[in-house]
């Protein structure tokens, strides 16, 4: 019997992971999916909200803003990508200004560092192409944006290095209570485990309620988004938000830490818990509302749209909580939960080690290197490198420079990637303008090369989402 | 009488022709607006024909596969017995530009050459 | 840094031809870098034949009408730098590339030809709702797997855009076996040629859906179902929903030239055709940067590509090795109206012609029964009948002889569609 399962490789998974590799203990990661950060934690603001939106008290709030805090220190240390570029909550209208100093002062009571509320000509100098009906706005210096692959990675990663195993394609589909533990059982046969963690996205519930009479209702709620050029960044330097008001409840527009402009989310309620369809209701009104709070977006450059799921539980709360002895629930995690998962992950691991009182590791690791990005180098540096390992010198996606020696790098590590999107997500090999349309076929034959399968066994993104169907006339 | 309509690809006018035909053969073609119009359609309905182009693997070669096409243009209803006759030709590198791969495809006559050149790995 | 005379930035189809004419214009100190695995560019993966009726006289396919150029290339020992891929160029035309053999590198040249081609515009770019499983491609990256690697991308498709990539992959899909279902397409018109409609979907009876998109992708982990709709004004109509048990979709929406090397050196682009604006030399607005092919607008023919990809060299080489090149006197701009998108070039200096004028464009709709018409200042110097143009094809305007008398001080060329 293992020690922990956590059942769920998304944000919160990891992070609680990656905090639990700091005892000795046996700890496994299971996936449904073929990879971590394949669930909500893939398709999101991608933002580390400053914490005064979350109701003061709760359970949110204080996670959002000590996620928050220790987002710059963490972002060093597991090195991924990550920007305290502030964030502005912007009010359209006079009449909405309750609201904005209501906001302020929630932000107060949450503890949220450098909050100040700033008039319409300080927002023009910080915003040019802020909307003329904008009249104040909320800003928040320690908003900040971030990869949240990269920190879904660097949590998987730190916690592999430190002894953690991650099981993909695995998906729990009964609980049982056992001495002295629990057994899930898997579409891949029984795993057994003193102590389980519910970090199951949108399907948490469904855990929950097999092992507690206190039922949960995860709600998911679909959000749809585009994704600008290059060529767009600049539009804003900071997040944008929109005070929900007169205008209603708006969308966000932001720039990328990989120098893109995102824009979105709708929210709508849903029952399907895989459907991440996009519609072209809900992106009509991405493109309606982003307007509102910035103009002049250039739309035209839009690369790619997609929609996310957020794991909405009906009482808006994390549900961080020991629901049955040894069966800890990490639920709820909607928004900010990304911005909270250093803390939640703090949190889970206080939880279980309260329960397994687990011996502390002496040569835990806390460091993890990113997968090393040559665009990042000296002239000098970088010379250097391609002369030491030709690989660097290949590039392979041409829209955002990603070379051989990176996706390579990627195949290699624990969790590596084993599909298109794995390396997508890993490199940003087929992230760019052309969406892959040029370096498909080569990534298709660096994974079947370093994996050693033939190119047809070749995933986007696991299961049966094959690329090849088969050769030439073999129909015929 | 029999009617045929075609769509004339001489130019970017794209004529919409009639061509009337009785026993095989052409007895009248309209809507075109040029002799080239008028000698496609004749053409057309009694001995259609077309390059065939395709890939056949390689063995031995820097590339997985080699294009290839018909030397010739074959009788449109070959199109697929040409390909059939491919699907178990493979050639080994290296490979020329004009390069035999497969003689006198399906009973056509006409040849099928490589049109790439591909050296050994 | 190494110095050189002239740098081109692509190996594809004028690429080769800038480095052949710049060559024989005498210019020896050149090399061409290249970021696929050979010469020859998207012509490696054309595979179908047509290429070269006008250049040869003979139908070559895409591989053979590319090795003509290059054998031509290799024959006069023009360098050549194969996977490398240009990381930056400057304003002052320095070269900041990248390869596995020469590792990281630059180069101060003299002169630079942007030969980079184009891209296609990808899904996103069009805000197609629905899933996004495996199974949807660009026609052009289905078409480099199944015509360079003999693989099959999919075995019951729908094509969404009726450009000549997305007839040609509708046939190139049929004969390698797979069911083509159907070739949707936004306007109301094909952006492709006639006889790629008659042979590539009527020989094999695959429906073309004018007025028609893709409104709906189903399938989670591979593609399911495609689901279009007829297009009025723009916007899908309801009720009119048509869909498809298919496994691919692939997308034929358009090419884009690729200048984010252009654009990163401060080159002026048009925000037509997304290429660089140029003189009748093919030079940029950066002096020395000269541009020819896809990259500078979207050509139909590869012929043309080779012509003015040719003209590109000479002009560079002109440039280079200075002599015959007049002063460059008075620019006059090139205005393209009513109905004419765009012109290339877009500006003209009279003093430095050499006895002709090239004018290549594209009208902005289908029309029937026109005449496109150049004018000096107010004076007509040129016009032809036109019984069709289609946006889909390229119209060329060469003007020789006493109409170029009429061209200094006369303000401006307009070049403009007229009842015929």
């Amino acid at each position: 019997m293992r020690d922990v399962i956590i059942i769920g490789g998304g944000v919160s998974g990891c992070a609680s992971a990656r905090e639990l590799s700091r005892y000795k203990a046996d700890i496994l990661v299971l996936d449904k999916e073929e990879d971590v950060c394949c669930g909500t934690s893939k398709a999101n603001s991608a933002i580390v909200h400053a914490g005064f939106d979350a109701p003061a008290g709760s359970r949110m709030a204080a996670l959002n803003v000590a996620g928050s805090r220790r987002m710059p220190t963490l972002a060093k240390e597991l090195d991924f990508a990550y920007q305290q570029c502030g964030s502005l909550v912007v009010c359209l209208s006079e009449e909405d200004r309750p609201a904005l100093q209501k906001l302020y002062e929630n932000g107060l009571t949450n503890g949220v560092e450098g909050l100040r509320i700033v008039e319409r000509d300080e927002l023009l100098a910080m915003e040019p192409n802020i909307s003329d009906d904008a009249v104040a706005a909320l800003w928040a210096p320690t908003g900040g944006i971030v990869c949240p692959f990269g920190l879904t990675y660097a949590f998987a990663e730190n916690a592999a290095t430190n002894g953690v195993q991650f099981q993909f394609d695995t998906e729990v589909e009964r609980i049982e209570a056992i001495p002295g533990g629990w057994r899930l059982q898997t579409n891949r046969g029984p795993l057994e485990a003193r102590c389980i963690v519910n970090a199951a996205g949108v399907h948490a519930d469904e855990l929950h309620n097999q092992v507690s009479d206190d039922t949960m209702t995860i709600v998911p709620r679909r959000g749809d988004y585009f994704l600008l050029d290059h060529a767009a960044a600049d539009h804003v330097h900071h997040t944008i938000f929109q005070l929900p008001g007169k205008y209603g409840k708006g969308v966000l527009v932001t720039p990328t830490v990989h120098g893109n402009l995102l824009i979105g989310p709708t929210a709508n309620d849903i029952d399907d818990k895989e459907d991440t369809a996009t519609t072209a209701a809900e992106l009509d009104e991405v493109r309606a509302k982003a307007g509102l709070a910035v103009k002049d977006l250039p739309l035209r450059q839009t690369i790619t749209s997609f929609a996310g799921l957020r794991a909405h539980e009906l009482r808006h709360e994390f549900f961080l909580q020991e629901a049955a002895p040894g069966f800890v629930d990490c639920a709820g995690i909607e928004s900010p939960g990304l911005s909270a998962s250093p803390a939640i992950g703090q949190a889970v691991a206080e939880l279980v080690q309260s329960i397994l009182h687990l011996p502390e590791k002496p040569d835990f690791n806390p460091r993890r290197k990113g997968i090393l990005d040559p665009k990042t180098l000296s002239f000098a540096e970088r010379a250097a490198l391609v002369q030491k390992n030709p690989a660097y010198g290949q590039i392979i996606c041409r829209c955002e420079t990603v070379t051989e020696g990176e996706i390579v790098d990627a195949i290699h590590r624990v969790p590596g990637a084993r599909s298109l999107d794995g390396v997508k997500r890993r490199t940003r090999a087929g992230m760019g303008r052309c969406q892959a349309g040029f370096c498909s076929p080569r990534v298709l034959e660096i994974l079947a090369r370093e994996l050693g399968v033939p190119q047809e066994e070749i995933t986007k993104c696991g299961g049966d989402s094959r690329l090849i169907v088969g050769t030439n006339k073999d129909s015929l | 009488m029999e009617q045929r309509e075609l769509t004339c690809i001489g130019c970017p006018l794209g004529c919409a022709l009639r061509v009337t035909m009785e026993n095989g053969a052409v007895v009248s073609v309209e809507g075109n607006t040029c002799p080239r119009g008028d000698a496609y359609a004749r053409k057309e309905v009694t001995a259609p024909s077309r390059i065939v182009t395709t890939t056949v693997p390689i063995t031995g070669g820097v590339l997985a596969a080699v294009s290839v096409k018909t030397a010739g243009e074959i009788p449109k209803d070959k199109i697929f017995a040409c390909l059939r006759a491919l699907k178990t030709v493979s050639v080994a590198a290296p490979v020329a530009i004009g390069q035999v791969v497969l003689a006198d495809v399906a009973g056509t006559g006409v040849d099928v050459i490589a049109t790439k050149a591909v050296a050994a790995r | 840094m190494k110095q050189i005379d002239l740098v081109i930035l692509g190996g594809g189809p004028a690429g080769l031809a800038a480095a052949i004419a710049a060559r024989k214009a005498g210019v020896q100190d050149l090399v061409i870098l290249e970021r696929d695995r050979e010469l020859g560019g998207i012509l490696n993966q054309c595979i179908h034949s047509g290429f070269g009726l006008h250049t040869f006289r003979e139908e070559l396919t895409g591989p053979e009408y590319a090795a003509r150029f290059a054998d031509e290339a290799l024959a006069m020992g023009i360098p050549y730098k194969l996977n490398t891929m240009v990381l930056d160029l400057s304003a002052d035309r320095v070269v900041t590339a990248v390869n596995r053999t020469d590792g990281l590198f630059q180069l101060q040249a003299k002169a630079v030809i942007l030969a980079m081609g184009c891209r296609e515009r990808p899904r996103g770019a069009m805000n197609i709702p629905g899933t996004r499983p495996a199974g949807i491609y660009t026609a052009g990256t289905a078409q480099r797997l199944v015509n360079m690697e003999g693989y099959l991308p999919g075995r019951r498709v729908v094509i969404l855009g009726s450009g000549d990539i997305g007839l040609i992959m509708a046939r190139r899909m049929t004969l390698e076996g797979a069911k083509v279902l159907c070739v949707a397409e936004l306007m109301p018109y094909s952006g492709g040629l006639k006889r790629n409609i008659v042979q590539c979907l009527d020989d094999f009876g695959i429906p073309l859906k004018l007025s028609h998109t893709v409104v709906d992708i189903e399938g989670k982990e591979r593609v399911q179902g495609i689901t279009i709709a007829r297009v009025e004004n723009g916007k899908p109509v309801s009720g009119t929903e048509e869909h498809f048990d298919c496994d691919t979709l692939l997308l034929s929406c358009g090419l884009l030239p690729e200048n984010e090397l252009s654009r990163g050196a401060g080159v002026a682009l048009s925000p037509v055709t997304g290429g660089p604006l140029v003189d009748e030399s093919l030079q940029t607005s950066l002096p020395g940067v000269f541009a020819a092919g896809n990259v500078l607008h979207v050509h139909d023919l590869v012929d043309y590509v080779s012509e003015e990809a040719a003209a590109a060299g000479r002009h560079a080489a002109q440039y280079i090795l200075g002599g015959a090149s007049p002063a460059e006197g008075e620019a006059l701009p090139v205005q393209a109206t009513n109905g004419v998108r765009y012109t290339v070039p877009t500006t003209v200096h009279p003093a430095r012609l050499d006895g002709s004028l090239t004018l290549r464009l594209r009208v902005g709709n289908a029309y029937r029964g026109k005449a496109l018409a150049v004018y000096a200042g107010g004076e007509c110097i040129w016009r032809r009948k036109r019984p069709v143009l289609a946006p889909g094809e390229m119209e060329t305007i060469v003007i020789k002889g006493p109409a170029l008398d009429k061209l200094p001080g006369c303000g401006g060329l307009t070049v403009t569609l007229e009842e015929a």
